[in-house]
């Protein structure tokens, strides 16, 4: 995978949008407002429209449960450039941390039966770095399961209008080719 | 129009992606988009997750049309307000119109007639071209999408495409 280029980071709506931003806002980040249970639907629109970018899908369990069919879509194109990482705090954390249901769920091998190359999982600082090595060393598409604690502290909303969000997403992904 | 000509005729209007989720209304298009590799067709399971791929392929740098029944329309209201809407996302609806009159069957009947309103009510405008205005109005809603960067969609009746 040619990695000269930075990844494309397609972020899930809710608390997950608001900490990517403010940990560390990049033009190459999409931070999704609404459409719960899309990332991985819109990840792979930008994989397969960028087939020589890196993509990587921060998803949350209770998105990535919302649309399990999407698993199906993206082992079937089955792009070498994208990753999919879960972030499982198993709940819904932005509505009022109301219980998901993730905690019964073997995603990793939901992942695997749906035609994902690799599956991972992680569960503190070290693992998530050996893990993301891996998948960077890896063709794809590859899924990742982060399992954190609960009770994050809450960032504020993306102080950017969608529709800027979107232009400079794509201006920086796709500025040359459009 | 036949469904080769319906897809030659959205590719030489730029549009070069291709998604959705299989209508017989709209079938022969669909026919031509899966085998032939001049398309680039993307299968979706759902809809909405159509509509998803469809605004990923566009903000990574393509222009996307998303195929679909009208039953699928209310799966992914969400996704086009919540999304494509919201990001001011040109994206081309091509919608098979199941149940515009009450001849249809009766799965298709309520959601048939209540289509051009939900429509209305999302603030998406709409086309409804009869056979031999399927060019013109192609070329006025992609006008219309790409110059108010928004979702446009076409409604097809039956034996329209065929």
């Amino acid at each position: 995978m040619n990695t000269s280029t930075n990844e494309a980071v397609v972020v899930a709506n809710g608390y997950l949008s608001r900490q990517a931003f403010w940990c560390r806002d990049l033009s190459t980040n999409f931070y999704m407002l609404g459409s719960m249970g899309l990332a991985l639907s819109i990840g792979l629109g930008v994989a397969l429209a960028q087939p020589h970018r890196r993509v990587a899908v921060l998803d949350g369990d209770g998105n990535l449960l919302m649309s399990l069919g999407a698993l199906a879509m993206a082992g079937h194109m089955a792009p070498p450039n994208l990753m999919h990482i879960v972030i499982d705090n198993q709940q819904y954390a932005s509505t009022g941390g109301q219980a998901s249901l993730s905690g019964s769920v073997k995603m990793q091998m939901l992942a695997l039966a749906a035609g994902y190359r690799i599956a991972l999982e992680a569960s503190d600082q070290a693992q998530l770095s050996e893990a993301l090595e891996q998948m960077r060393a890896t063709e794809g598409p590859s899924f990742l399961r982060v399992l954190v604690s609960a009770g994050v502290e809450v960032a504020p909303r993306v102080p950017r209008s969608p529709e800027e969000i979107a232009r400079t997403f794509r201006k920086s992904i796709a500025g040359n080719e459009t | 129009m036949t469904g080769a000509d319906f897809c030659e005729l959205t590719s030489a209007l730029k549009y070069d992606f291709f998604t959705g989720v299989p209508d017989s209304t709209l079938g022969t298009a669909l026919k031509v988009l899966e085998s032939d590799l001049r398309y680039l067709y993307v299968p979706a399971v759902r809809e909405d997750n159509a509509v998803g791929m469809a605004v990923g392929a566009y903000l990574g740098g393509k222009n996307p049309v998303v195929l679909m029944q009208n039953s699928g329309l209310g799966l992914c209201l969400n996704a086009l307000t919540s999304l494509v809407s919201l990001y001011k996302i040109p994206l081309l609806l091509v919608i098979g119109w199941r149940g515009a009159d009450e001849f249809d069957a009766p799965e298709h009947i309520l959601m048939g007639s209540a289509s051009p309103a939900l429509l209305t009510a999302v603030g998406i405008p709409f086309w409804i071209p009869a056979r031999d205005d399927v060019t013109s109005s192609l070329s006025v809603a992609s006008l219309r999408s790409r110059s108010e960067n928004s979702p446009v969609a076409l409604l097809i009746r039956e034996r329209v495409i065929d």
